[in-house]
């Protein structure tokens, strides 16, 4: 027994069938939906040339719209949501062009127009939650909008000039959205393919026991590149965003508890407030759009050794709970890589949560990563550091990389080497001599190894410069005014 | 900015893109969102994984699953194989022989692109991989080249090295770039009657697809239209690339007898399309105390990938630059043609020109640094110069007149706006005061010659109609990439008619309505298409103007005043649309075609002189980054541009192009890096892992002004051609970023482009680190 796939597209409800799981949700507005406003650009997240709002209704009974990718976006997943379009802004302001868009082309904000769709969506998302947003929202706002003709000014002008506009509201309609909200399991089965979106954890473990070889979902921000890129054949999928116990972000004690299916964007101020660097870092994990949908448990489940979640995480020594029908067991972070595409997840077993604890208050941390460019690249090296401090003296360290081996990894002859030293000059060689036995990193399109391991290196020492010479500038990003 | 309303006159005036309005709403139509016609079928094209390899056997069996309508190889084209735009070497499909990884081997259409590509890839063909030249350094010692080696010689360049006070040699590699247009490759063919074929295509050069299409298809030119509306943007990707998804569309849809569209996906459209050319460029160059150059010989190595397509033109080019804007008394410029087995390279925004003056502007910082000089003044002391005492110090290396030269003026009044010298001292404070970052700045200049170098194509047609109801539809030869050609040649049409703007409608260029075209390349669309459009109007204008005379009776033809849409003859005065509808029942012709010729050019490929060019345009920029020394990592605080676009159009058009031009320069030589497996194999084939500049790495304080100037030439307007010269303003950015390097401690840093961080990291290391 198969349901029907519900949403609201631009206004209008609509119920699908027929049509196979893993088409995503730009091939149906672009097909089936005849709406091609929306643009393909990459088919990979990273252009925003297909850039939609999508609203869900939350507990508290909101339904904030969230800007996301609908090339990466299988359509199931989109079950239960409101969706708005390009097309729809014309239908919102009655005919006319949406302040965005007319500041676009008073601006000169469109060349050849292809990529201008999702630069108008992502901004209108952008002030239709934020009317006043600033330069730094603004940007984060189109973080994940590639433009090859204007150079970007003027899009930047176009979206201060719509904040002085008046306003042209897109509210969602909660009540609309109550109406084809689930109290149970979805189900869309297609000969083509099963798709199960559960509601509770135990739904969740009791589908995974019956496909344990199911594919997980979440975010689908790595999963929607196995459909489009590698042309994968997904038969079983199991979607976790439908889970609400699964995506609460929460302070206990002190502890910061994260639901495995929170966004990076629900768990981004939380988690921003973890240690230095940390906001820098978040900021600079996929575009704005990649964080609204990509999570925070997808980020650790999926195993990859360029992920920039982990290295901070474990450093702070979090832990993960997993969980099956068989019952819960937590796990130190750090212990779930095993190797290239190993994980130490049993079938039938998911991540829950991960916990962040409080972290101790003669703890020095940091945490950087380093691409080739700023927004919405993959880290070329990406670290977490955490030094225990006693009395002047380092009790225990935690130097922990991504980008320089197969998995997240703590450079433990490093970290030896700082061990029950002063954190001083000499520590700090030691330490980045050391270095050289943790990790032998691969030369790719990212980074050469010789880069990674100069790089690995010299971030130790900046969060030596950071933490003992407070009055050295460092950090491009942060002293480029 | 500087915009120059002349009354009601709509040229001059920063009118907004004419599809704005379309573009922001998302009902513009691009290729991809015409609505197909029943029954159509899409196509994949299957690559060939190796960089060199004979196919030894290719079986197609497997492939006719469910839904699938043709699989076509090599042996199924009925004309001829081959869809190169000038020498041949680009086949459809790889007939014996692949020699790049991402060649096209064979083709299936099907009812969906899902089962196409499935289909596809169930061909069994079976390779035996042969050894590969993947650099210029191997091709040049094998000799394999795509095209005759090329010398641009003036005076005596070896016996003047000898005797120069100072002398450097060096080399510089220089990274290509992909286009990254945002719409990839596209074509939708549709079979006809009578054998004619109709096709849709995202292409640059619509005579050329006509024409190919109708090659592969042994059917005449005359049975083949081509049409385009709009690109997603094109930066010379789609001149000759677009050839060849629209023949394989139209061989298909020829084949099955239905339209056919074949689109590639993005990670396709990288691989299987050629980009702008990586350069090795060796130099010994010769100066004196001033940093004045005496003689330089400068050795080009051009990767051209595996066919000649459009290299050679882009070769000469980059050996037409390599002077920017200095005067080489004594030169000698070598350029290779370098075969590797890749993927063809071809034309890119500069067509070569950026590579050669990459190439100059490196060696005149190592003057400087050299020599312990102010970049800047070994810059002034070598510009081109018709003042001087020496009249001679105006001619350039391939034997030009640089008659229009306003290269110095341009510097002064930047390095004023843009508070350069200033600046100095405040970066040198930052410096002294900062151990982990620091700060560089650079101001280069921009000569960029105007006109295709092979005088033939710099000729353009145009067709203007005028109806009952006194409105104008326009078409001409150019397409719309986004550069806002087509709004520029509306504002020239309106202003011939004394016509509000939106009077006048631009169609889809189409190849029935103005036949053998140029591509819109080489900066020159409005100049061709503009003064052709313009030449038409005029004509149909010439008819009223006699017409309203006689009706006037008192007036002569050319007193005839065309203004606020209201055409004056002496004393009588009628509105446009009364005047036309008169005009048209006393049997006046309302429709015209015009031309245009570039006059004054040409080149003489034997002795390697002439003057290829109509003219120069001319720019500067100021850019000044930060370096973080531990990590490579850099941003561009602040650019000032001062760029001369003679009489400016459309200010904001120029101003779009400007910005654009420089932030897409400035990603060639920063953080678009392509990156080749040790198989030949490309591994950045999308924008994950390809880097095109995005908001945030524009400069946090970005200035760009008009320069105040006219063209001297007769152009349309006293216009400059702004497409591809704002792209060479980015360089001021990689030289800020050796200058920050140098700043840290490293004398003559060795810096490649493009200077990612990982570029910028090495060249500090030479010192050892830094902190």
């Amino acid at each position: 027994m198969t349901d029907t796939i519900r949403f609201i597209l631009n206004g209008k409800l609509c119920e699908i069938s027929g049509l196979p799981p893993t088409m995503t949700l730009l091939q149906y507005l672009r097909g089936p939906a005849g709406l091609c406003g929306t643009k393909e650009g990459c088919a990979e997240g990273d252009c925003g040339a297909c850039t939609v709002m999508v609203a869900r209704l939350e507990k508290d009974g909101s339904a904030p719209y969230r800007s996301i990718n609908a090339c990466i976006a299988l359509l199931p997943s989109l079950d239960g949501r409101q969706i708005v379009t390009v097309e729809h802004l014309r239908n919102v302001a009655a005919g006319a062009l949406h302040p965005v868009q007319q500041a676009m082309v008073e601006c000169h904000a469109s060349q050849c127009g292809f990529c201008t769709p999702g630069f108008v969506m992502a901004l209108t998302n952008e002030l239709n939650n934020n009317p006043q947003a600033d330069d730094t929202a603004i940007h984060d706002a189109i973080s994940g909008n590639l433009c090859r003709c204007t150079g970007y000014r003027p899009i930047l002008e176009a979206a201060r000039r719509a904040k002085d506009m008046p306003r042209v509201d897109i509210p969602a309609d909660a009540a609309a959205l109550a109406s084809i909200a689930r109290t149970k399991m979805f189900s869309y089965e297609m000969p083509a393919g099963k798709f199960f979106a559960p509601v509770t954890p135990d739904e969740l473990a009791d589908v995974l026991a019956q496909y344990p070889d199911a594919y997980m979902l979440s975010g689908g921000t790595d999963v929607g590149l196995w459909v489009t890129k590698f042309h994968m054949d997904l038969p079983v999928i199991v979607y976790t965003g439908n889970i609400a116990a699964l995506r609460g972000v929460t302070d206990v004690d002190g502890n910061l508890e994260i639901g495995a299916a929170a966004t990076y964007s629900e768990a981004f101020a939380a988690l921003a407030k973890r240690g230095a660097g940390m906001e820098d870092l978040l900021r600079r994990i996929g575009s704005l759009h990649i964080r609204n949908a990509g999570t925070v448990g997808g980020n650790i489940a999926n195993g990859s050794p360029i992920g920039d979640g982990p290295p901070p995480l474990i450093a702070l020594q979090a832990e993960i709970i997993l969980r099956s029908q068989k019952g819960t067991r937590s796990l130190a972070l750090e212990k779930y890589f095993i190797a290239y595409k190993k994980q130490d997840r049993q079938p039938g077993e998911f991540i829950e949560k991960i916990i962040v604890p409080k972290r101790a208050e003669n703890t020095l941390f940091a945490t950087y990563k380093v691409s080739k460019r700023f927004d919405q690249d993959i880290s070329a090296v990406c670290a977490g550091f955490a030094l225990d401090m006693d009395g002047g003296v380092i009790r225990a360290a935690r130097l922990c990389y991504g980008g320089m081996a197969a998995t997240p990894k703590r450079a433990a002859a490093a970290e030896a080497a700082l061990v029950g030293k002063p954190w001083t000059r000499e520590a700090l060689a030691d330490a980045a001599a050391a270095m050289d036995k943790d990790f032998t990193p691969l030369s790719d399109m990212r980074a050469s190894a010789a880069y990674r391991q100069s790089v690995a290196k010299n971030l130790l020492k900046r969060f030596f410069i950071e933490t003992t010479m407070p009055e050295v500038k460092t950090g491009v990003y942060r002293h480029a005014g | 900015m500087q915009g120059k309303p002349v009354n009601n006159r709509a040229a001059g005036q920063s009118k907004t893109h004419d599809s704005a309005a379309l573009h922001v709403s998302g009902e513009a139509v691009y290729t991809d969102d015409i609505a197909a016609p029943a029954g159509c079928l899409h196509a994949y094209m299957l690559q060939s994984p190796h960089a060199h390899a004979k196919i030894i056997s290719i079986d197609t069996s497997a492939c006719h699953i469910a839904g699938v309508h043709a699989v076509m190889t090599a042996r199924d084209v009925p004309g001829v194989n081959d869809v190169a735009p000038v020498f041949a070497g680009d086949p459809v499909f790889a007939e014996n022989e692949v020699l790049y990884a991402g060649q096209s081997v064979l083709a299936v259409a099907a009812e969906s692109m899902d089962i196409a590509r499935r289909a596809a890839h169930l061909a069994k063909v079976e390779y035996q991989v042969l050894p590969a030249i993947l650099d210029v350094h191997e091709s040049l010692r094998q000799q394999k080249f795509v095209g005759e080696t090329y010398v641009m010689k003036t005076g005596d360049s070896a016996a003047a090295l000898g005797a120069v006070p100072h002398r450097l040699s060096g080399a510089l590699d220089i990274g290509g770039q992909d286009h990254f247009y945002l719409e990839g490759q596209i074509a939708l063919a549709t079979p006809h009657e009578n054998g004619e074929m109709h096709c849709w295509s995202s292409t640059q050069h619509p005579s050329e697809v006509q024409h190919l299409i109708a090659k592969v298809l042994a059917i005449p030119d005359h049975a083949v239209t081509v049409e385009v509306r709009r690109m997603g943007g094109g930066f010379g990707g789609k001149e000759s690339q677009a050839s060849l998804i629209a023949c394989v569309a139209a061989l298909l849809a020829r084949r099955t007898g239905r339209a056919v569209k074949l689109r590639l996906d993005r990670d396709d459209d990288m691989v299987m399309t050629g980009k702008r050319h990586g350069f090795h460029v060796k130099y010994d160059v010769g100066f004196d105390a001033q940093g004045r150059i005496q003689a330089m010989d400068m050795v080009q190595l051009a990767d051209c990938g595996m066919s000649p397509d459009l290299s050679n033109a882009i070769a000469d080019r980059a050996m037409f630059h390599a002077d920017n804007c200095y005067f080489l008394p004594h030169a000698t410029v070598t350029s290779y043609r370098c075969f590797t087995h890749k993927v063809s390279n071809t034309a890119f925004r500069g067509f070569g020109g950026p590579q050669g003056m990459l190439a100059i502007e490196y060696v005149i910082d190592d003057i400087a640094r050299h020599l312990n000089l102010p970049a800047e003044a070994v810059r002034r002391v070598n510009f081109y110069d018709r003042q001087g005492a020496c009249k001679d110090r105006a001619v350039t290396h391939y034997g030009m007149d640089v008659e229009d030269c306003v290269i110095a003026d341009i510097f002064d009044k930047l390095e004023a706006s843009a508070d350069y010298r200033a600046r100095l001292g405040q970066i040198d404070a930052f410096n002294a005061e900062n151990p982990v970052l620091k700060r560089g700045i650079a101001m280069t200049p921009v000569k960029f010659g105007i006109s295709f170098t092979l005088t033939m194509l710099n000729q353009a047609g145009a067709l203007v109609h005028v109806y009952k109801d006194g409105s104008v539809q326009l078409n001409h030869g150019g397409t719309e990439m986004g550069q806002g050609l087509h709004t520029k040649v509306c504002q020239i049409v309106a202003d011939v008619f004394g016509l509000p703007l939106e009077r006048v409608r631009i169609t889809a260029t189409n190849t029935s309505k103005v036949p053998n075209t140029s591509a819109t390349a080489a900066s020159s669309g409005t100049d061709l298409n503009g003064k052709a459009a313009e030449a038409a109007a005029h004509t149909i204008r010439g008819r009223l103007s006699e017409f309203a005379a006689q009706q006037a009776g008192t007036c002569a033809p050319q007193d005839v005043v065309f203004d606020v849409g209201v055409v004056t003859a002496g004393s009588k005065a009628w509105p446009f649309k009364e005047l036309v509808n008169l005009a048209y029942m006393n049997r006046i012709s309302l429709s015209a075609t015009g031309f245009y010729k570039t006059p004054k050019i040409f080149w003489d490929r034997a002795a390697a002189k002439g003057r290829p060019f109509f003219y120069f345009a001319y720019g500067a920029a100021v850019s000044e980054v930060i370096v973080d020394t531990l990590s490579g990592e850099y941003k561009i605080l602040r650019t000032d541009i001062l760029h001369d676009v003679g009489r400016s159009i459309n200010p904001a058009i120029d101003r779009g192009q400007i910005e654009g031009g420089f932030v897409q320069g400035a990603g060639w030589l920063t953080s678009e890096e392509l990156w080749w497996d040790a198989k030949g194999v490309l591994k950045t084939h999308a924008p994950s892992t390809y880097k095109i500049p995005t908001a945030r790495d524009m400069p946090d304080d970005f200035r760009v002004a008009l320069y105040d100037g006219e063209n001297p030439e007769d152009t349309v307007y006293k216009s400059k051609a702004v497409g591809e010269p704002p792209l060479m303003l980015g360089i001021s950015v990689f030289l800020a970023l050796r200058d920050a390097v140098a700043r840290a401690g490293v004398s003559m840093p060795k810096l490649s482009a493009p200077a990612t961080p990982e570029a910028v990291l090495r060249a500090l290391e030479d010192k050892g680190g830094v902190f």
